[in-house]
């Protein structure tokens, strides 16, 4: 890509996994003057679970993103937002669950953090654009209004994560791998040569290397503190739980409850402590209300008939989107829908092209 | 692109007849100086030399000089040391905020051992109150460790002043003296130290070697046990290399550095004032009449030190902010919190530290590009 025929300053933020080192490699060799960013999100020195996991945002993934950098000849630098990443994604994300809601801490750190502290940070050192490795696209139109889509593997397709980006945020931003699928991203890494290239995915919550939020969770505000019962939506108590925030709307297993039917998890209310469970058909709802809604592009009609996903692993369903008061919005699903779950993202999407999104209250 | 080196204070580069030295003595001489035979004599000698050369630069006897590793070894051997061999008679030690993290964290680590810490405040000019010092020593007091030299901002102590005070209530004074030997004098016998740390690198000597002067009669448990190396003060096989390179390093020191440091301080008030007649709103940070020559510390209000930093390395020029921090990301100065300068002030604060090899094209290649920089940074960015 070039800017009146100009090769560019890009900052590529690498994460020392296969996709940003090969956003930075590509950019490099296009002949750009790339400069490579790792963000320190969270000290890892923290981490008090068991021993031994891999993890991301940790200093052995800085580690290789330098290696990486070292590899391609470019600048590498190490940004510190460990102050910022516990007040705007860690705290957040406790909060959360102590609320009873389901958080999607990634979408918080590309809205809070990635694409605005670091984005502030590449524009400080006189770049052109920040660049990801995420699997999505930007299409910009001559008047320079850009268009979010998704990745073109639809299987690694990372648009949900991104739907809170503003036509600012989107206009400085590029995603070079959003038309390949991974399998290219990982030919690509081998005939680099780079160093990451046989590495594996990285897990889910970087600031939870073992995966157990749980844990997490009770050493930030202590054990047991909305134990409570499970219940049915008669309010009949079917048993005893060691905290909601162990439990997310949809979930079957880990309720330990002898009943005639599978139960699954309906609501959490982390106000009265209770989980209420009920049968699978009671899962299903004809809508969600959605709040903080961000357009990518304002839509030309109201209501708007689309499709959406309600979490990341979901297959968009049709749905008809009415914007209500103060950026929030009702959304009407075509076809009743199952595990409508508080807290987590719904991204609305026409066809490949991603409209904007909520957060489901 | 151009590359312009303002890091002194972070390390330094390996002189040319150092280096020169040092793989001589690679080059001819293996033997262990512990060892009765020919070998170990031609390399025993050659450390004994070393030491008289460092002793000269320091006004010390070369017995009293004990290699290390590097000055954070000599600094964690002095405090710890020090603690060890006098916990019976007090468990009291007295310092500041201010130190380099070696002896901050090394008094820290005493602290969480049952050893107390009185952390002496300093003025915004980065000077403790020697008043104040007198009044903190108590019978259980049984160091006072302060530095000759600011890392960040090279502000001067009156370590002389320091050691009478020390001298007179019978407390041992180790200085860190790292920033400063090779750049102003110093004097081990004139200040009343019983303790005094330094580091090749600062002076130009290659990393992996410092000292601790410790003053004969001094009580100190050795942090390193081993064999009967350094007087039984420090076990290990001796850095030999290393110590021939610091010897020399310290003779060089010893015939240069008045005319050196004549030379740098001009270059750094020629960069000092240029930049602050080019850009409005810079501060100087720590007082400026007691300073090292080759040292600083300027304050860019309205800009974060390390974008600032960040595009002086794209512009080719190693300024810091300080004390690197081991993963190479930025922590705001705890030296710059320790003078009470306002945070926010605090976060555009850039350490420029100049060296022998420092051009008056370097300084005025600085002058160039850093208005640019503090004015987009100012700006928010935009390009």
């Amino acid at each position: 890509m070039m800017k009146n025929g100009k090769h560019m300053r890009i900052v590529v933020a690498m994460s020392g996994g296969v996709d940003s080192s090969v956003t930075a490699a590509l950019l490099k060799e296009e002949g750009h003057e790339v400069i490579g960013i790792s963000m320190q999100v969270w000290d890892h020195s923290r981490f008090k679970g068991e021993e031994s996991f891999g993890s991301c945002c940790s200093l052995d993934d800085i580690h290789d993103a330098r290696r990486v950098a070292e590899q391609l000849d470019i600048p590498f630098y190490v940004v510190n937002f460990e102050e910022e990443f516990q007040r705007l994604v860690i705290d957040d994300f406790v909060a959360e669950y102590f609320r009873g809601r389901t958080p999607n801490p990634c979408v918080r750190c590309n809205q809070r953090v990635k694409f605005e502290l670091l984005l502030r940070k590449c524009m400080e050192l006189g770049a052109d654009f920040l660049a990801t490795g995420h699997y999505a696209r930007i299409e910009r139109d001559v008047s320079g209004v850009c268009r979010l889509l998704t990745g073109v593997d639809r299987g690694k397709d990372q648009s949900y994560f991104l739907f809170t980006l503003t036509q600012e945020q989107l206009s400085r931003t590029l995603f070079p791998l959003g038309g390949m699928t991974k399998g290219e991203v990982r030919r690509l890494a081998a005939r680099f040569a780079l160093r990451v290239a046989e590495k594996g995915e990285s897990q889910e919550i970087c600031f939870i290397p073992d995966n157990d939020y749980v844990r997490f969770l009770e050493e930030e505000r202590g054990p047991g503190l909305l134990s409570g019962n499970i219940v049915d939506n008669r309010e009949t108590v079917l048993g005893s739980h060691d905290g909601t925030y162990r439990y997310t709307v949809g979930q079957r297993k880990g309720l330990g409850i002898a009943h005639p039917h599978p139960l699954y998890v309906l609501r959490v209310d982390a106000e009265r402590k209770e989980v209420i469970v009920g049968e699978r058909a009671e899962l299903a709802s004809e809508g969600l209300t959605a709040g903080n809604i961000n357009w990518i592009v304002a839509p030309s009609a109201s209501p708007v008939e689309t499709t959406c996903k309600i979490r990341y692993r979901h297959h968009p369903v049709h749905c008809r989107v009415e914007p209500l008061r103060e950026g929030r919005a009702a959304v009407c699903f075509a076809e009743p829908e199952k595990s409508v779950t508080p807290g987590q993202a719904v991204v609305f999407y026409d066809g490949d092209v991603v409209l904007g999104g909520g957060w489901i209250e | 692109m151009r590359h312009i080196y303002l890091d002194y204070n972070a390390t330094a580069p390996v002189h040319s007849e150092v280096l020169e030295a040092f793989t001589a003595f690679y080059r001819e001489r293996y033997g262990n100086p512990s060892s009765i035979h020919w070998a170990g004599r031609r390399v025993k000698g050659a450390v004994e030399k070393a030491r008289e050369k460092v002793a000269l630069l320091l006004n010390c006897e070369p017995v009293e000089v004990v290699f290390t590793s590097c000055g954070t070894e000599a600094d964690n051997m002095a405090v710890k040391g020090v603690a060890a061999a006098l916990h019976d008679r007090g468990n009291h030690i007295i310092t500041t905020r201010a130190e380099h993290p070696a002896v901050v964290n090394s008094c820290l680590a005493l602290e969480s051992q049952g050893f107390e810490v009185t952390w002496l405040g300093v003025d915004s000019d980065g000077m403790p109150d020697l008043a104040e010092l007198e009044e903190a020593i108590t019978p259980k007091t049984i160091l006072i460790s302060l530095m000759l030299a600011n890392h960040e901002t090279g502000v001067l102590l009156p370590v002389r002043e320091i050691g009478e005070i020390a001298a007179r209530r019978r407390v041992y004074f180790h200085c860190d003296a790292v920033q400063a030997v090779g750049k102003v004098p110093v004097d081990f016998k004139g200040m009343n130290a019983g303790l005094l740390a330094l580091s090749g690198h600062k002076l130009y000597a290659p990393k992996g070697i410092g000292a601790l002067v410790v003053r004969k009669g001094v009580k100190l448990a050795p942090l390193i046990h081993g064999g009967p190396q350094e007087r039984n003060r420090r076990a290990g096989t001796e850095n030999v290399a290393g110590i021939v390179a610091l010897g020399k390093a310290c003779e060089l020191a010893l015939d240069a550095m008045t005319a050196d440091m004549r030379r740098i301080a001009a270059l750094r008030a020629r960069l000092e004032e240029g930049l602050m007649a080019a850009i409005p709103d810079v501060r100087v940070n720590g007082g400026r009449e007691r300073r090292l020559p080759n040292t600083t510390n300027l304050s860019f209000l309205g800009a974060e030190a390390d974008s600032l930093l960040l595009n002086l390395d794209l512009a080719g020029v190693a300024a810091s902010s300080g004390s690197a921090c081991s993963s190479g990301t930025l922590k705001a100065s705890p030296v710059l919190a320790a003078m009470g300068i306002d945070p926010a002030r605090a976060r555009g604060a850039v350490r420029f530290s100049l060296g022998r090899e420092t051009t008056e094209a370097d300084v005025d290649y600085v002058l160039g590009v850093m208005p640019g920089i503090v004015e987009r940074l100012r700006k928010g960015g935009a390009r």
